[in-house]
C-alpha cells in the first residue's frame, strides 16, 4: 500500500522539528513542505483553518494537527521504534511533562528572554523552578525515555536546540550555569544522537533569527 | 479492586473533575471521592500535584495522575474491560484529541473571560462572539465525528463528549449571570441536541451539577474574586 506522508513545517520552528525527529526515528519516508509563516500557503490554511500553524502532518491526504497530537498519531500508526512507554502510568507521566513543557517551561524561557527589569527577574526565577522539575524527571537516565530517545525527549528536545542560542543572544545563563548537570548532559546526548544531529537547523541562522525576534519584542516593550 | 485503591481529589463544581468522574463511571470503577474545601488546598493535594496544586488528581494504588484529559486517557488505558472512551482508529483519536486541546487552550478560557474579564458592553460582546465562534467550529465538527450517533464518540459518549460536555452547567450559569445566549438552537442545533443527550447519559447525570446550585456557588466565587484585596 502506497503511503503518502507530508509534513508542513518551517526551517526553524521547534514544534514541527518534533515530528521530523519522530518520522526519522521510525524510518518513515515523507515529503517536506516548507512554509514561510509571513506568507502562509493556501494549502496550509486549508488544512489548518483553526490555528493556521505548523506542523501539519498529511497522511494519505488527511491532516493531523498539533505537535503532541501528531506524535501520538505517529506512535499509533507506525509501531516500530516505540516512543511512548507501555505502562499507562508511565505514559500519563510522559504526557504530563510534555504538557508542562508547552504550557509552563517554554513560555517561561520565552518570557525570560524577552521581558526586562523586574518582569525578567521574575521570569528567570520561574525558569529555574521549572528546570529543576525537568532535571528531576530525568531520574539519572540518559534519556527521558530511558535507554533510548522517546516521546518526552522529543517534547523537551527544543531545549537542546535553542537554549544555548537564546543564552548567546540575551546573555542570560539558563542552563550554562551548570546548575542542572543531568539536564546539560541530556542536552549533549540528545543533540549528538545521529537522527537528531542530521536535522539540526543551522546555528548561525538561528542566532540571527532569534536576535531579530527578541529585538522586536524588547523594542515593543521598552519604556519610552 | 477495593474502593480505597482508587481515589479522586476534586470538587463537585469543577468541570475538570467531572471529566474524571464521568470516565470512572463509564468504566464502572468504584472510587473514593475526596472533596477539597473551597479556598483551601489539602496536604494530600499539595503532595500529589506539587507542580500545579490543582484538582483533579486521580490516585491509583498510591500513584498520582494529574491533568484531567491525561486522567481520562489513563482511565481508558487501565480499565480495558469497560466501553472504550477514545475511538479505536488513530485518525479519529487525533481528531478527538485536537478538539479537546482546542477546548482547553482556546474555547473554555474565552467562556471564563465573559464572566471574569470583560468589563463593559463592548468587551463582553467580543468575549461572547469568541465563545460563539468556538461553538460553531464544534457544531461543524460534530457530523464529521459522530458517525450517525448521538455523540461525538458515536453511539456512546467518548473522549470529546467528556472534554466539552463537562462545561455545560458552567455555560448555563454564564448565560444566566451575564444575560447572554451562548448555546443557541438557531446557530448550533447539533450541539443543542447533543447537550441534551449528554446530560441525560447514565455516566453523566449524577455528576453534572444542577444549574441553580452551581449558580449559587458561582455568585459566592465571584464575590470573593471581585472583593477588594484585604490590607
Amino acid at each position: 500500500m502506497a503511503e503518502e506522508v507530508k509534513l508542513f513545517r518551517t526551517w526553524s520552528s521547534p514544534f514541527p522539528l518534533r515530528i521530523v525527529w519522530a518520522l526519522k526515528l521510525k524510518g518513515i519516508e515523507y515529503e517536506t513542505i516548507l512554509e514561510d509563516l509571513q506568507n502562509k500557503s493556501s494549502l496550509l490554511l486549508q488544512y489548518n483553518p483553526v490555528h493556521k500553524k505548523v506542523p501539519v502532518l498529511l497522511h494519505n491526504g488527511k491532516p493531523i494537527l498539533e505537535s503532541l497530537v501528531i506524535l501520538e498519531y505517529i506512535e499509533e500508526t507506525w509501531k516500530q521504534h516505540p516512543l511512548l512507554p507501555e505502562d499507562p502510568f508511565e505514559k500519563a507521566t510522559a504526557r504530563f511533562w510534555a504538557r508542562f513543557n508547552d504550557e509552563e517551561l517554554l513560555p517561561s524561557i520565552w518570557n525570560a528572554s524577552t521581558k526586562q527589569g523586574k518582569e525578567q527577574e521574575e521570569a528567570i526565577v520561574q525558569v529555574e523552578e521549572n528546570l529543576k522539575y525537568v532535571e528531576e524527571e530525568l531520574k539519572g537516565n540518559v534519556f527521558f525515555g530511558g535507554e533510548t530517545i522517546g516521546y518526552l525527549d522529543l517534547a523537551f528536545g527544543w531545549l537542546a536546540n535553542l537554549v544555548s542560542v537564546l543564552e548567546e543572544v540575551t546573555g542570560l545563563s539558563l542552563t550554562a550555569s551548570g546548575k542542572f548537570p543531568l539536564l546539560s548532559a541530556w542536552m549533549q546526548n540528545f543533540s549528538d544522537a545521529p537522527v537528531i544531529k542530521e536535522c539540526w537547523p543551522p546555528r548561525d541562522k538561528l542566532i540571527i533569527r532569534y536576535q531579530a525576534m527578541i529585538e522586536k519584542y524588547t523594542a515593543v516593550a521598552a519604556p519610552k | 479492586m477495593s474502593t480505597s485503591d482508587v481515589k479522586l481529589l476534586g470538587g463537585w463544581p469543577s468541570p475538570f473533575v467531572m471529566r474524571a468522574r464521568i470516565a470512572l463511571n463509564i468504566k464502572s470503577v468504584d472510587y473514593e471521592f475526596l472533596q477539597e474545601k473551597v479556598g483551601e488546598k489539602s496536604e494530600l493535594l499539595l503532595k500529589s500535584n506539587p507542580v500545579y496544586k490543582k484538582i483533579p488528581v486521580l490516585i491509583h494504588a498510591d500513584k498520582p495522575i494529574c491533568e484531567s484529559l491525561i486522567i481520562v486517557q489513563y482511565i481508558d488505558e487501565v480499565w480495558t474491560s469497560g466501553p472504550s472512551i477514545l475511538p479505536s482508529d488513530p485518525y479519529d483519536r487525533a481528531i478527538a484529541r485536537f478538539w479537546a486541546a482546542y477546548i482547553d487552550d482556546k474555547w473554555f478560557p474565552s467562556v471564563r473571560g465573559i464572566a471574569l474579564i470583560a468589563e463593559g458592553d463592548e468587551e463582553k460582546k467580543e468575549a461572547v462572539q469568541e465563545v460563539a465562534t468556538g461553538l460553531e467550529l464544534l457544531e461543524d465538527a460534530f457530523p464529521k465525528c459522530n458517525k450517525g450517533g448521538n455523540f461525538f464518540g458515536g453511539e456512546r459518549i467518548g473522549y470529546l463528549d467528556i472534554a466539552l460536555g463537562c462545561f455545560l452547567a458552567w455555560l448555563r450559569v454564564t448565560e444566566k449571570l451575564n444575560n447572554v445566549k451562548l448555546l443557541d438552537e438557531a446557530k448550533t442545533p447539533n450541539l443543542c441536541k447533543w447537550a441534551e443527550s449528554f446530560c441525560s447519559d447514565a455516566a453523566v447525570k449524577d455528576v453534572m451539577p444542577e444549574t441553580d446550585k452551581l449558580l449559587g456557588f458561582a455568585k459566592v466565587l465571584m464575590a470573593r474574586f471581585k472583593a477588594p484585596p484585604a490590607n
